[in-house]
């Protein structure tokens, strides 16, 4: 897969980070078309269905933002979402994925700088870290995939 | 994984009971499971079709019945209900390879969210009238029928300081209960046939059995 | 008398009796067993053979005791309900007293989770209360636990164990009762380091008259080191070191510390010894049997009666 362009998939939740990509936009920050945004009321909303469903449609990355520590509208959905966040990265490397492909980020409604900093730095990582197999698989067929995993 | 790596068409199959409220088997467990199992069988360079499924109950034949119009299409079945569901599958279903896709652990009760412990082991002799309630068998590490053992420390099993002392359980609601002699009473030797000791259990109610 | 027991005719006939332990090899080897017996050669009473003690596979506790036997010594069987269920603990009561041994200890076990084999099924079957009853019914009714009677039953001196510092403390002595109750004709108890702490327990006994009913035998264990005190303090479940012996053994240089927990060990001797209803003492001397003469020969408890 030459020219790889990451795709991430970015559960935002209403009160912060989605509130914060506007931000961004009406500040003019520039953030890497790589991330598609899903809007979510509280980042706690987002189940580990949800994220193994992106990676499973062949998202490279995933990341999910939500509030800061203290600041969840529903009081925790952000340390619950921390939570189902580092049990799918294990179940991820159960499968075979690297768990590094999914983070959790917090942000608050007014870090517009921070929104598109955040998109940034994922964008590289994964592009660094290269197509996820999965991807791979979907994109180029079984036999492509089986040169990635070297078998 | 090992289990259905010759097929090519499987039917994971989860149930609405038991494992549900446990969060071990249901829609969603099945739905995480199919996405994963996908993505491995993906990585590995081969394809799978996973087709998703919940019945209401997989230990009772009148669900299991709904699978039949599924069945045909897929090679293996693969269940994540309790070992039941599984047994009940593969006696339906004589032609297809029925695998388990759960560990069935315990009887349990929930302690809070996302915690479960074991409460009962089916013994078929219950002991929990002279025991205040708290089942020795399931709870305690060596089944004491008479007390605690000398490893009982500050309320704790001597196997870990995360396990409660079942005896130190039992005192402190006999003592609740105004029960004390209950404690003196000694319990004699456990006659084991309805706990499993002389093979596997059926119960027959006559006015309902046809 | 009960039985034929040596234990009994000496705790009968008044006398303190002395008891200490051998822990049967983790191989095959009957020359350890025998050499371990030669230490205790006319210094205790009885010796102890362990049941795959910590859960860790040993000798059998019956075979030990047969090749005691051989050597003169008085075996007392322990017998756990960990690794047997009531077939095979009656055959092998069966067994061991066709082959002169008439006294045992009835114990649950330390859990598998301790041992070499964690993996092992507990089994069970029975507890230890129920075991004791058990080896009663065999001996005073000549029945088996299932109900049929039996032929030349047993006649085993029972004992049975009490640890005095297990919690819940208050639930101790109604566990004793209920063990004597059971059937036990004699106790052995946890290694006692908190002489005041068994001296309450004692005194709960004596109030229902339980060491009139039973021959209680306080357990001692002479400690090699600071570390070996540290760690029973510490990591043993069950066990009671004060604080005041570990820094005593801290407080004397490692080459004197094995010295210093042979005379904590007899001062607590003498110290139970003024414990009404202490009827002898259980010294675990573990891996340390040569010693185990020199403490009952320091205590005054030397020659043992001849019964």
């Amino acid at each position: 897969m030459e020219n790889f362009e990451p795709v991430i998939v970015a559960f935002c939740c209403h009160y912060c980070a989605y509130t914060a990509a506007d931000m961004a936009g009406s500040q003019r920050l520039t953030y890497p078309a790589n991330v598609k945004i899903i809007r979510v009321p509280c980042s706690g909303k987002v189940d580990a269905l949800h994220i193994v469903k992106a990676f499973e449609k062949g998202a490279d990355g995933v990341y999910v933002a939500g509030c800061l520590e203290g600041d969840c509208h529903f009081k925790n959905g952000n340390v619950r979402a921390a939570r189902r966040v580092e049990s799918v990265r294990k179940y991820l490397e159960e499968i075979g994925l690297e768990g590094e492909r999914l983070e959790m980020v917090t942000m608050s409604a007014g870090m517009g700088y921070r929104f598109a900093q955040v998109a940034t730095e994922m964008t590289e990582k994964i592009r660094k870290m290269g197509p996820s197999p999965i991807h791979l698989a979907l994109a180029g067929g079984a036999s492509e995939a089986r040169k990635a995993a070297n078998i | 994984m090992e289990y259905i790596k010759p097929f090519k068409r499987i039917l994971l199959v989860g149930c609405n009971e038991c494992v549900t409220v446990c969060a071990a088997g249901g829609r969603k467990e099945v739905g995480l499971l199919a996405s994963g199992l996908h993505m491995a069988v993906l990585k590995s360079g081969a394809t799978i079709e996973i087709r998703e499924h919940t019945l209401e109950r997989q230990c009772d034949p009148e669900y299991v019945e709904e699978l039949v119009p599924m069945i045909d299409g897929v090679e293996a079945v693969m269940s994540m209900a309790c070992g039941c569901g599984v047994q009940e599958i593969a006696r339906r279903f004589k032609n297809k390879p029925v695998f388990p896709a759960l560990n069935t652990k315990f009887m349990g009760a929930s302690e809070r969210q996302g915690v479960w412990s074991e409460r009962c082991q089916g013994c078929g002799d219950c002991l929990l009238g002279m025991t205040g309630g708290i089942c020795p068998i399931a709870r305690c590490a060596k089944q004491l029928m008479n007390g605690p053992c000398g490893g009982s420390t500050g309320g704790h099993c001597e196997i870990g300081e995360d396990t409660d002392c079942a005896w130190a359980l039992i005192w402190e609601r006999l003592k609740a209960l105004g029960q004390i002699e209950r404690y003196v009473e000694i319990t004699p030797a456990k006659d084991w046939r309805p706990g499993g000791g002389s093979g596997p259990r059926k119960i027959i109610r006559e006015d309902l059995a046809e | 008398m009960r039985t034929e027991s040596k234990l009994e005719k000496v705790l009968a006939a008044g006398h303190l009796a002395v008891t200490s332990e051998c822990g049967p090899p983790r191989g095959s080897m009957a020359d350890k067993v025998i050499e371990k017996g030669k230490y205790l050669h006319g210094v205790v009473d009885a010796v102890n053979v362990t049941d795959n003690q910590t859960a860790m596979v040993r000798m059998s506790s019956f075979a030990a005791s047969v090749l005691l036997k051989q050597q003169g010594h008085n075996p007392l069987l322990q017998m756990v309900t960990r690794d047997r269920n009531r077939l095979a603990m009656q055959a092998d009561i069966l067994g061991a007293y066709a082959l002169g041994i008439d006294t045992m200890l009835c114990l649950s076990g330390d859990h598998t989770r301790f041992g070499d084999h964690p993996m092992a099924m507990n089994v069970h079957d029975i507890d230890s209360v129920q075991l004791i009853q058990m080896v009663k019914n065999m001996r005073d009714e000549g029945k088996f636990q299932g109900g049929a009677e039996i032929k030349n039953p047993p006649k085993m001196f029972i004992g049975a164990a009490a640890n005095p510092f297990a919690d819940p403390f208050e639930l101790r002595v109604l566990r004793l009762a209920k063990k004597i109750a059971a059937g036990a004709d004699f106790i052995q108890t946890q290694c006692i380091f908190n002489v005041d702490k068994f001296e309450q327990w004692m005194e709960g006994v004596r109030a229902r008259g339980l060491h009139k009913q039973t021959y209680i035998l306080a357990g001692v264990t002479p400690i090699k080191s600071v570390g070996a005190a540290r760690y029973m303090k510490n990591k043993v479940p069950g066990m009671d070191v004060p604080q005041e012996i570990v820094d005593r053994m801290a407080a004397v240089p490692k080459e004197k510390q094995p010295e210093e927990g042979i005379a904590i060990c007899i001062e607590t001797i003498e110290r139970l010894k003024k414990v009404e209803g202490v009827a002898g003492f259980h010294i675990m001397a573990i891996d340390w049997e040569e010693k185990v003469k020199e403490i009952v020969e320091r205590a005054g408890l030397l020659p043992r009666p001849q019964v």
